[in-house]
């Protein structure tokens, strides 16, 4: 589950590459005529290339094309099979039967089979073996008894994990979880081969997989060499020889690479760029609503802001319409991010424009007032707010904006409002996992798999506040749990959506998290490049690009 | 001499050590768990967190972190960075690459420094001398993200004349313009410096003596006035060098050079002591070396000056 | 000639003429005796005598004048709250009441050069005479008196250069959060900002300690403190004031570099330098945004280059002989 900080860089500040939790998902492909080597940027991947080690961009762009997973994902984010044959839930979601395909081959030879996933899964879960996604795990069936790490060995096995025969596996839930095939998809539920657990070190490396590419070479800091994967089985294109990633220390630099023909594709525009990337005829660009969301966060329990008493209410609603989105999308991020009308966003299915209260994401500086208003009947605050973000991203002039509305709008009704910018991610991650915020913060969210509920139950619901989730807010509603807890045992999807959309409505009408928009999957690729898009991750589809 | 030499040779120890010192401690005094941010915006598993830091000696007090890294150090082993690639690897890596700019960015300040500052210090007054103030003004007023910037988009992309980055490796020619970007502050500075100092020394009774001998202009320039405006200008260069190698994490980013002054940025970032401290280590070496050949060169330039 | 003529010599041989001196009429005791009505001599004086007819002094005595006058009281000059930014004016050009336009945030740039001149200048005079005083004097007890002195100082100097600014400065001004106040920002720019100078120093110190002036000094007795006061330091003194003078600007540009990283003043604090940085993405599209501060601190460095051109000239005794 990763949560993106706002992606873009500005000069001194391009951190990217801590900025997202654990990256993509695995895709698959077969063979195509190709035409040659895409090189595409990227940062320096943080951890070895290990699937369950990886948790952020740099290292899980790269992982998702070595690895295929029981299922992948096309462009519009729809899971489709890809090693798996059938994943099929028993009556309330709570055990899964995996078949999985005959022909799949690693790239060392060697086939992958029941086991390649299951011991790829207990090991990930394995406390002793300290990797960073982990917790991913925690819906099967053993998973707390393998966390004690200085009683485990490292290679014990999560009890909820069965093989059958060669091809065939169960697996054991906690709790009812119907989107567990698209979670299926994620990176650190990749398979891995024998060879990886004789040396994990020496694998994380020189990775061996089953995906559409394989690792050629890599240099560190320098370029990450991809070449086709003859032997790839799956549903995937693969229309070039290759993909050379090259590590980039900011993203000015790839842009002007870009710019004069040195770089092929890049997936981000520097935020120099925004305003001209469309208009630039010296390269191709891409601008689509993106599956990331940006949101700030008030705490739960701040006085005055309490989500579960009215005056809390009121006062959240009043700062939302206070903050003009539009003019921040246009003036700001120049029309590279696209208004929040919701909690999820316009790539996963079950987005809504219309729930009822949305109204209170629009701007309405009248209506602000009142309720601010209103809510100081109730009781009086001195109303100083701050908004604190991460400054070696590129939230700054984003967050400016915001105070500057919500100044004007709400500063003669007596809220001062101030922007607290921390120097580091490390320092605002700390802050908010040691529960030190005293104001609103920056919080935003990826999707790890392209699922409504990946945008809700990880961000929403109590069973993942107080550090056990993603709930850096500590928001509690009785109800919004209970519509999730519905949702994840319901197997029919417009059912499930229907329910998720019902929590969304109390949502917005609490406003744990104020949306403030998506951000857009952007990026621009260099004159000559074919087949120049974006997936529902906000990653270009890699696999699809030629050149002439 | 040679007894001085050997004195500042043994000097070295204690700064070293005093350096190594307050770099861990201002690195473990940063806000935030390095750890705990491994983890980006996802849930901390703690018993992972626990392994990680049990792996980095992150779990243990302060001075024993500090004297297990001198220890490991001794035997010239500086750690794995948390991405499990050994520091000394890395630093090896963005070393090279950073001499490279750093001196060529030297080179080019106190080439075009000295020269400029002379014309200037000999001429005062004239119109070349007000030309070359209101460029060292403008060099000084405009940060290196702009002059970078602009030279990136108006030599690089719009003219093509110089390449746009830089790239692994880079030879003369990709590190030309990050060079003369980098250098370009100090090149202000050392402009002002001797432009200063040639035009207090110019009037000296030494100078009008050796040109009443019928000495040629050139070599009053060169052999009097130069020799004696040479200090404070050799004293900035020699600082100058380390300042250039850790302190171009703006030109480094701007034209995608993986050299130590990003490297460093992204390890404060991250928190990564044994990462920063190596490579502090190792400029205090530079710097420690380089001021010791600046006071070597001050008794060159001046006779008067000697060391016991 | 005339003076001779005036002399009207009590007798002259014809064809010749003769110069007689005339009388001292100075009695030898008011020789010995100092006179204490006039102001002494001192270097000072000297230099300040030398200085009110220099037109270098007089243009850039004047700009420093208006610009302190600005920073004292910027309401004189704008009317408009440069804290006040409306995205809906964002990135207009300039208007009547608002000659520089806005930028990105809609805020009005003319008003926030105006108002941005208190924090810059203070933040950069105030770190000039930190800087000055500790590098100055550090340097000048190393170089005079050389030996274990000098090499303790010279390696403290040392560690101090190869700390990292950025990593100091988050440290530093962690420590400080909760202040707005442009202290933190002065004393993190000082403490990194010192050791140059005091590098600097050490090395005219070094230089000008053998001179023959000290040497004479010394011979009449004078004690080594009041030398390195009365001769040493004012000897050395012009490449103190250049590096002084130039980095005023650096300073001010620095304290931009630390409010973009997030560690300098809080962005409701109007200076050049923080105005400078968030301009920096929209320096393709709408470089103006960028030029106007920039502008406002080149002119100011220019003035205080001025001037440490000309005290350097009226202090500097190498100048004087001229």
């Amino acid at each position: 589950m990763k949560k993106k900080a706002i992606a873009l860089t500005a000069i001194a500040c391009s951190l990217g590459m801590m900025l997202s939790g654990c990256g993509g998902s695995g895709d698959s492909s077969s063979s195509n005529a190709s035409s040659s080597i895409i090189t595409a940027y990227n940062s320096e991947p943080q951890n070895a290339l290990i699937p369950g080690d990886t948790n952020e961009t740099g290292g899980g762009r790269v992982g998702q094309m070595l690895f295929s997973n029981l299922v992948s994902f096309n462009a519009k984010g729809d899971a489709e099979m890809e090693v798996a044959e059938s994943i099929t839930p028993n009556d309330d979601a709570s055990q899964y039967t995996v078949k999985i395909k005959d022909g799949w081959k690693f790239t060392d030879g060697t086939p992958v089979t029941a086991e390649s996933f299951t011991k790829a899964w207990s090991y990930v879960s394995n406390a002793k073996n300290a990797q960073k996604c982990s917790s991913f795990f925690s819906m099967i069936k053993g998973y707390d008894e393998l966390q004690d790490a200085d009683n485990l060995k490292g290679d014990e096995q999560l009890s909820g994990l069965t093989v059958k025969d060669d091809k065939t596996f169960t697996v054991d839930l906690n709790t009812p979880d119907s989107v567990f095939p698209i979670k299926a998809g994620y990176l650190a539920f990749a398979p891995l081969p024998e060879s990886f657990y004789k040396d994990p070190k020496a694998f994380g490396e020189k990775p061996v997989g089953n995906g559409m590419y394989k690792l050629d070479k890599w240099d560190h800091n320098s370029q990450i060499a991809l070449v086709k994967n003859d032997d790839y089985k799956g549903v995937q294109q693969v229309k070039n020889d290759g993909v050379t990633f090259k590590i980039y220390t900011s993203v000015d630099s790839a842009f002007a690479d870009v710019q004069s023909g040195n770089l092929d594709v890049m997936d981000t525009v520097p935020a120099s760029a925004t305003k001209t990337f469309e208009k630039d005829d010296s390269i191709e660009s891409y601008n689509k609503a993106g599956s990331v969301i940006q949101t700030f966060t008030i705490p739960a329990e701040l006085d005055h802001w309490k989500t579960n008493t009215e005056e809390g209410q009121l006062r959240r609603q009043a700062l939302s319409m206070a903050i003009d989105r539009q003019s921040i999308v246009d003036k700001v991020l120049n029309g590279v991010g696209t208004v929040a009308t919701d909690f999820s966003s316009p790539v996963v299915p079950g987005y809504s424009k219309d729930l009822d209260h949305s109204d209170n994401l629009q701007y309405n500086p009248d209506k602000a007032k009142e309720l601010w208003k209103k809510a100081n009947a109730i009781s009086s605050y001195d109303g100083n707010l701050t908004f604190s973000f991460n400054a070696d991203g590129s939230a700054q002039p984003v967050y400016e904006a915001i105070v500057n509305s919500v100044n004007n709008v709400l500063g003669s009704e007596g809220l001062k409002a101030t922007t607290n910018p921390m120097p580091t991610l490390q320092e605002f991650r700390n802050a908010i996992s040691d529960r030190q915020m005293t104001g609103a913060f920056r919080t935003g969210w990826q999707p790890d798999y392209p699922s409504i509920e990946n945008y809700l139950y990880q961000l929403y619901d109590s069973a993942a506040a107080d550090g056990k989730g993603s709930n850096d807010g500590d928001y509690k509603n009785a109800d919004v749990d209970k519509l999730f807890t519905e949702a994840m045992a319901c197997t029919n999807s417009d059912e499930q959506i229907k329910l998720y959309q019902d929590a969304e409505v109390i949502l917005l009408q609490q406003l744990p998290a104020i949306p403030l928009y998506y951000s857009n999957a952007d990026g621009v690729a260099a004159k000559g490049v074919q087949g120049f898009a974006m997936d529902w991750q906000n990653q270009p589809i890699y696999n699809e690009i030629t050149k002439s | 001499m040679g007894k001085y030499l050997l004195r500042r040779i043994l000097q070295m120890i204690p700064v070293v050590l005093g350096t190594t010192l307050l770099v861990y401690a201002l690195v473990f005094a940063l806000p935030g768990d390095p750890v705990k941010a491994m983890f980006g915006d996802k849930p901390v598993n703690e018993a992972v967190a626990a392994q990680i830091r049990a792996e980095y000696n992150l779990d243990k007090p302060f001075f024993i972190q500090y004297l297990l890294f001198l220890k490991n150090a001794l035997s010239l082993n500086f750690g794995q960075t948390f991405s499990g690639q050994p520091v000394i690897e890395e630093i090896g890596r963005a070393f090279p690459v950073t001499i490279r700019l750093a001196l060529m960015a030297f080179v080019f300040e106190a080439l075009f420094g000295v020269v400029f500052g002379v014309i200037s210090g000999l001429k005062k007054g004239k119109w070349y001398d007000s030309v070359i103030l209101i460029v060292s003004l403008l060099l000084i007023s405009v940060p290196t993200f702009v002059t970078g910037f602009v030279g990136q988009y108006v030599f690089g992309v719009k003219l093509r004349w110089l390449p746009v980055t830089a790239g692994s490796n880079p030879g003369f020619f990709e590190l030309l313009m990050p060079a003369m970007v980098l250098g370009s502050v100090s090149m202000a500075y050392i402009i002002r410096l001797a432009r200063s100092e040639v035009s207090s020394n110019v009037a000296l009774d030494y100078v009008r003596t050796a040109r009443a001998k019928g000495m040629s202009n050139t070599s009053v320039t060169f052999r009097h006035i130069l020799r004696n405006s040479m200090i404070p200008v050799v004293t900035y260069l020699g600082q100058d060098l380390g300042a250039l190698m850790g302190g171009a994490m703006i030109t480094e980013q701007i034209f995608n050079i993986h050299g130590i002054g990003y490297l460093t940025y992204q390890s404060i970032l991250k928190g990564e002591a044994n990462m920063v401290v190596s490579i502090v280590t190792l400029l205090t070496l530079v710097f420690v070396i380089c001021n010791l050949l600046v006071d070597m060169l001050y008794a060159a330039l001046d006779p008067r000056i000697r060391y016991a | 000639m005339s003076a001779v003529d005036k002399l009207k010599p009590v007798e002259t041989l014809p064809g010749q003429e003769r110069y007689v001196a005339p009388l001292e009429e100075t009695p030898l005791r008011d020789i010995d005796t100092l006179d204490d009505s006039s102001p002494a001599t001192s270097m000072w004086a000297d230099a300040w005598r030398t200085l009110r007819k220099n037109p270098l002094f007089i243009i850039s005595g004047i700009l420093i004048i208006f610009i302190v006058f600005v920073a004292l009281f910027p309401s004189v000059f704008t009317k408009e709250n440069p804290n006040y930014c409306t995205l809906e004016r964002s990135l207009e050009g300039s208007m009547p009441g608002h000659p520089f336009g806005f930028n990105m945030q809609g805020c009005d740039v003319y008003a926030r050069v105006i108002y941005g001149t208190r924090t810059s200048i203070s933040v950069g005079i105030l770190t000039t005479i930190i800087v000055v005083a500790i590098g100055a004097l550090v340097g000048a007890i190393a170089g005079f008196f050389g030996g274990w002195v000098d090499a303790v100082l010279s390696r403290i100097v040392d560690i101090f250069m190869a700390i990292p600014m950025l990593l100091g400065a988050i440290v530093v001004l962690q420590m400080f959060r909760s202040t707005g106040s442009i202290w933190k920002v002065v004393l993190v720019l000082a403490l990194f900002g010192w050791v140059s100078v005091a590098r600097i120093a050490r090395g005219a110190v070094l230089s000008s300690k053998n001179l023959e002036f000290n040497t004479a000094s010394t011979a009449l007795g004078s004690t080594p403190m009041r030398n390195l006061f009365r001769h040493i330091i004012p000897n050395s003194l012009a490449p103190i004031i250049v590096i002084a003078t130039t980095s005023l600007g650096s300073y001010i540009v620095s304290e931009a570099t630390l409010s973009f990283l997030g560690i300098g003043l809080p962005t409701t604090t109007v200076s050049w330098g923080g105005d400078i940085s968030s301009a920096q993405t929209i320096l393709r599209t709408d470089p103006m945004v960028l030029f106007y501060p920039s502008a406002a601190l080149a002119i100011t460095v220019l003035a205080f280059i001025m001037l440490g051109d000309a005290v350097k000239d009226a202090l500097d005794p190498k100048s004087r002989t001229a």
